[in-house]
Order: C-alpha cells, then sequence, then structure tokens
C-alpha cells in the first residue's frame, strides 16, 4: 500500500512554512472553531478514542497518559514537546518542525487548550538550531496574528508558546532529563514516580509528548477520534513516520498507515526504500532506532512462525526479543552484506557510553566495558569468553538502572550477538581476516546453515 | 575578546528575550540558551570568566553554569578553531562512508580527530548522530548541515570557509553571521 500522507500532506509545499500559506491551506481555520466550540474535557476523550499512542519511542497510549494528569493540583499545568530526536536513524519530527512548522504550533494549540497548559515549550536539539529559528519565526507569526498570546482566536484563552534549545546530549530526550534541561541543569533523569504528570516543569503537573504525537492531535479532532481509530489496524491506529536511511537507494521520511504496508513491501517497494542501494543483499534492518533488537533480513519479513510481518507496533514485536523487535520511534535502517555487525555493534555501544549520563554504575561502568570489548574484538584481538561476557554485561544493565538508556543499551548487544554471533566467532577465530577495516566488504562473513 | 567578558547591546537585548520565555524567578532555565549565546558572542567558547558573567546574569552562583557547561558537548571547554567541523560518527551515517569522510578530513587539514589546526581555521570533531541520518554521511558546521558528503564535497566546504574567512575576518558576532545564514539556508 501506497502511502498515507496525512501529517505530511503538505510536507514538499513551500506554501506550509508560512503562515499566510499556510492559512491558504486552510490552516489554523480548525484550530478556531476547536477554541471556540469544544470543551478541554471532549478533547481528551476524542484523543482517547484514536488510540493514538506516543511516537516518540514507548508507544504508550496519549489519552490514557493525559488523564493521569493531576487535576487536583492548583498548581499551573505544563505541555512540552519532545523535539530532541538524538535516537540514531531518527530523522522525522525535523521533517514537520522544518517544513510544517505552523501545524506543529495547531497541535501545541490544541494539545495545550485540551490538558491546561497556559504556556507551553518544544525542547529542540542543540544541533537543530537552524530548525529552532524557523520555529521563533513561525511562533513570531502566530503572534502578530493573534494565534498566540492573549485571549486567542478571541476565544477569552491566554496561551504562550516557546522554544528551547538542548546542547548535544541523547539523554535529554528521556521526559525527566529534559525537564532537568527545561530548568537549567545537567540532563540528569529523575528517579520516578512521581512522573512528570504529577510532578514535572518546576514540580507542577507536565505532559511530555513527541512532536509527531502532538502533530496529529488537530486532525484526531478535526474527523474524531473514532475516525482516526479506523486508519490502520487496531491497536496500531493512525499513521506514522518512519525515517528510512543505510544501505537503500530511496532514504528519507514516509507516512505509513500502520498495519497496512508489510516489511517486505517497505524495503523493496518504489514507494518506500527502494531496494539496495549497492545492488547487495540486504542482510539486516534496525526498525525503529538504535535501541531496539536488530534483526536478520529473514526475521524482519517474517515472524519465527513464518508470517509475513507488517509495519506495525504488534506485528514487529510479534516472537518479543528472542524473534522480533519493536517500532520503537520508527528510525529504519538496513543493512546489507558488506556490513560487519561487529563493527555495527561497536560503534552503537560507543555511541551509548558516549550518552550515558554516568549516574548509575550499571549504566556508567557496563556501556564503557561493552565499548572497549567489542573494540577488541573489532580488532580482531578478543577471546571466545568475551562473547559471552558481553551478554552478561548486557543482562546485568537490562532493568537496573534509573531510565531506560541503559536497557537501550543492553538490547543491541544481546540481540547482535544472538543473531549474528557466528561473526562475533569469526572474529576470534581468524583475526588475521578481518584487521582492515573494510573486511566485510571484500569478504561478507557466510552465515552457517 | 576583552578580560572582563560583556554582551553587546544586541546581546543584551537577545539575553532579555530569552529571559522572558520563563516564569518569574525561574530565570535559571535561561541558561542553556544563553550559554549558546556566550559562546557565539564571547570568543566560541566558555572559559571560566565566561562563564561566571553568565552565572552574574542570571543570579545564580557559578557552579551551576560550570556543571551544566561541562554535562553538554556543544558547549566548548577550550579554545577551538574559527570553524568547528562536525562530522557524525554514528551507525546509518557509518554504512555510508562516515568513516571515510572523516578521515579525509584528517588527511587534508593534517589533524586528528579533536585537534586545531595551527592557523586556528579549523577544528575536527566527529559526534554523534545528527538527526539527519537518511542524508548521511553528515557534517555540521556552526549552524549549516552539509548532507550527503563526499571527499570532492569536502574539499570544496573548506575551500568556501576560507573564503568566508577571509572576507569576514572577524570572528566576532558569528551568532548573528549565523542567525541570517540560517535564516537563508532554511529547507532547500
Ligand atoms: C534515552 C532516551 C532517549 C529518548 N529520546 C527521545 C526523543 O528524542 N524524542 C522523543 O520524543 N522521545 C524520546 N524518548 C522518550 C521520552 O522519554 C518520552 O517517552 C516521550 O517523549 C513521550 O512522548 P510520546 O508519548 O508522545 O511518545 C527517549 C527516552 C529515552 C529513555
Ligand atoms: S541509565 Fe544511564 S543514562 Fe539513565 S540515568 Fe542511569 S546512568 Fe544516566
Ligand atoms: S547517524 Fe549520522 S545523522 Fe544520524
Amino acid at each position: 500500500m501506497a502511502q498515507r500522507k496525512m501529517l505530511l500532506e503538505y510536507a514538499d509545499n513551500p506554501e506550509a512554512r508560512s503562515l499566510e500559506g499556510w492559512k491558504r491551506l486552510g490552516g489554523y481555520a480548525q484550530v478556531e472553531s476547536i477554541l471556540k466550540t469544544r470543551t478541554p474535557d471532549s478533547i481528551m476523550e476524542e484523543v482517547k478514542s484514536s488510540g493514538l499512542r506516543g511516537r516518540g519511542g514507548a508507544g504508550f497510549p496519549c489519552g490514557l497518559k493525559w488523564s493521569f494528569l493531576d487535576r487536583k493540583s492548583d498548581k499551573p499545568r505544563y505541555l512540552v514537546c519532545n523535539g530532541d530526536e538524538s535516537e540514531p536513524g531518527t530523522f522525522k519530527d525535523r521533517h514537520i518542525m522544518e517544513r510544517l512548522p505552523h501545524q506543529l504550533i495547531e497541535g501545541m494549540i490544541v494539545s495545550s487548550f485540551a490538558i491546561g497548559s497556559k504556556h507551553s515549550y518544544i525542547y529542540v536539539r542543540g544541533e537543530y538550531m537552524y530548525i529552532l529559528r524557523i520555529l521563533e519565526k513561525a511562533i513570531d507569526e502566530a503572534y502578530a496574528a493573534g494565534y498566540l498570546g492573549k485571549n486567542i482566536f478571541g476565544s477569552g484563552w491566554d496561551f504562550d508558546l516557546s522554544v528551547h534549545p538542548g546542547a548535544g546530549a541523547y539523554i535529554c530526550g528521556e521526559e525527566t532529563a529534559l525537564l532537568e534541561g527545561l530548568e537549567g541543569r545537567r540532563g540528569n533523569p529523575r528517579i520516578k514516580p512521581p512522573f512528570p504528570a504529577v510532578s514535572g516543569l518546576y514540580g507542577c503537573p507536565t505532559i511530555v509528548n513527541n512532536v509527531e504525537t502532538i502533530a496529529a492531535v488537530p486532525y484526531i479532532i478535526a474527523m474524531g477520534g473514532d475516525a482516526y481509530a479506523g486508519i490502520g489496524v487496531k491497536p496500531s491506529t493512525g499513521t506514522k513516520l518512519i525515517s528510512a536511511s543505510g544501505h537503500i537507494r530511496k532514504p528519507g521520511v514516509y507516512e505509513i498507515e500502520l498495519g497496512k504496508v508489510s516489511c517486505e513491501e517497505f524495503l523493496h517497494s518504489e514507494d518506500y526504500c527502494g531496494g539496495p542501494s549497492n545492488g547487495r543483499p540486504f542482510k539486516a534492518v534496525i526498525a525503529g532506532g538504535s535501541s531496539v533488537p536488530v534483526l536478520p533480513l529473514d526475521l524482519f519479513v517474517k515472524t519465527a512462525a513464518g508470517v509475513p510481518r507488517m509495519m506495525s507496533y504488534e506485528s514487529l514485536a510479534e516472537g518479543g526479543f528472542v524473534s522480533g523487535t519493536s517500532l520503537g520511534s520508527g528510525g529504519l535502517f538496513v543493512m546489507d552484506d558488506s556490513t560487519c555487525m561487529v563493527r555495527n555493534l561497536w560503534n552503537l555501544a560507543r555511541f551509548y557510553r558516549h550518552e550515558s549520563c554516568g549516574q548509575c554504575s550499571p549504566c556508567r561502568e557496563g556501556t564503557a566495558w561493552m565499548e572497549k570489548l567489542l573494540e577488541r574484538l573489532e580488532a580482531g584481538e578478543g577471546k571466545l569468553t568475551d562473547i559471552d561476557l558481553l551478554v552478561e554485561i548486557s543482562k546485568k544493565i537490562e532493568g537496573n538502572t534509573i531510565c531506560p538508556l541503559g536497557d537501550a543499551a543492553a538490547w543491541p548487544v544481546a540481540s547482535h550477538i544472538r543473531h549474528f554471533r557466528h561473526e562475533f566467532e569469526h572474529h576470534v577465530r581468524f583475526p588475521e581476516k578481518i584487521r582492515d577495516p573494510k573486511h566485510n566488504v571484500a569478504a561478507p562473513i557466510p552465515r552457517p546453515s | 575578546m576583552p578580560d572582563t567578558p560583556a554582551f553587546s547591546p544586541a546581546a543584551l537585548g537577545e539575553l532579555g528575550r530569552i529571559v522572558s520565555h520563563y516564569p518569574e524567578g525561574k530565570q535559571k532555565s535561561a541558561l542553556i540558551p544563553v550559554l549558546h549565546l556566550a559562546q557565539a558572542e564571547l570568543g566560541g567558547w566558555l572559559s571560566v570568566p565566561v562563564m561566571d558573567y553568565v552565572a552574574s546574569l542570571l543570579s545564580i552562583t557559578p557552579i551551576e553554569v560550570y556543571e551544566v557547561a561541562s554535562f553538554y558537548t556543544m558547549f566548548n571547554k577550550e579554545p577551538v578553531g574559527r570553524f568547528k567541523i562536525e562530522t557524525c560518527r554514528t551507525g546509518p551515517c557509518a554504512l555510508n562512508g562516515a568513516e571515510d569522510i572523516i578521515g579525509h578530513l584528517e588527511a587534508t587539514l593534517g589533524i586528528r580527530d579533536g585537534g586545531t589546526t595551527p592557523d586556528g581555521m579549523f577544528t575536527l570533531q566527529s559526534t554523534e548522530c545528527l538527526g539527519a541520518c537518511g542524508q548521511g554521511p553528515v557534517i555540521m558546521v556552526g549552524e549549516t548541515y552539509h548532507e550527503l558528503m563526499t571527499a570532492a564535497k569536502v574539499d570544496a566546504l573548506l575551500e568556501e570557509l576560507r573564503r568566508q574567512a577571509a572576507t569576514m575576518p572577524s570572528a566576532a558576532s558569528t551568532a548573528t553571521a549565523a542567525a541570517t545564514t540560517a535564516a537563508t539556508a532554511g529547507v532547500k
């Protein structure tokens, strides 16, 4: 099935980048009528019935999260949009923020109205400074038009929106670390509970949602939650942006109807990845950002039971972490048979070591140890026992840390070794063959049958 | 850079605008954006006097600034060249030749990753995923992304940066320059 463009309908239309142009495309009319005719509770209900799941990676039902908001507290409430986008393989939120800034502002207005936030923030990773400037320009336009500020759209409701930059820290994508950054501190995740819905920004009830999640909200209210739930295959409702990269002919951001596109089609169709870029067969896929388990090609396109896999939360998770994976953030990257999986894992292990905030010893020490062992294996200086040791360390990290970065560092290690153990053993047995960093390009390591 | 760091009137205006984004009494929230501004305005890195100056601007203690400056990788804790060339080295970019691009930069400039050319023009730094994985290899210079890089495009970029340095000799006010390029760069 071809792309189903909802959020990305106007992504390639330059009109969408200015407020005037966005209005010509029909923008803001819907928001005005929502503010004038709907109650916050009715918006919450629509979001609940839509089945919208958080698009930041965890897939938590958005309406349910909103319902956890402490409504008895007399403190201000906040909505914070997570535009940290630093999970390797993920570059979809950038697409929305850069090309459709007013679509995101509309989402912030409607969601903030539902939640009761009078001042909301969009947190943008520091490296996206040029995008932050695009958003600030769009926000200025919206203030000038009376769509932000006092008594917006004449609705009697005051609403401010600001953008806040990060400064280079993957961990600030974790929602409580993000709030620390927003309060001007180091990005050390907080211990939960309390969850942000009870005690978040400045100790006030706070909802943190991903850019794509928030951008979907006005569409849900416009068509009705039940209609949105009719898109996709329940409980994977709606559309999802997938950012595709790696050894494919057509890298880019694609919007799919969840559950309606098979994994095979996504890899090979001209509507999506368009097959291999170098004419070599695919070997492995990381389906939802670097943190989710890697799958060998055969397990990505079909489950262990031989059922064709679809691009949905449930289908990709089929088989658990033994033979399945996760849709995660939708950051999909594909490796052909020239890829050395030991080197790939070493690269990712270095990422997690670099990004660990250092608060918990299993994560701080474990990520450094795993990187060191992998560097040694990749250099042809490893031992067979190192392979089991890596698995052992990953198990000791998993579930034993303050935030899920520890798990995110453990899963790639466990899955690379589970599915590609022969490559790790090959590195120990034939060190002379792998000394050349391009070793796998010339002679891919055969998979034992 | 003067002995006692001080923002230009324009930067002080920007400071006021940033602080106004946060509630009364929560001006510490402005720390990260203000450190970006300070780094751009006051010599390209955060010296102790610059950090102390930022602390005084936001009425917080110097240690609150030091601990934040040291946590986030975009803040330079020592002087860097006129242009910091940051190349993504992570997963997807590595699959598409990021290591070769970093190697080419090192060989062309005669410095290692993390180093600065003797003329103070370029600092090389490999970074983690820049969120542009579909267009890798990716290089970020200041606020501009350069995508789908090849050795030839790297050479052209270095030439372009040298030309820029010759026509805009003062490194000061890179923030203002960056803001202008960002406004014009936009989306292709
Ligand atoms: C290490 C780490 C990094 C994360 N990075 C991001 C991110 O860049 N963007 C994002 O939206 N969520 C990220 N998350 C998930 C957030 O903690 C949070 O679940 C999400 O923003 C909630 O929004 P959603 O429910 O709309 O998905 C990250 C989580 C962890 C543990
Ligand atoms: S798991 Fe890692 S990143 Fe998360 S809080 Fe602990 S040390 Fe920090
Ligand atoms: S891996 Fe290089 S930009 Fe994401």
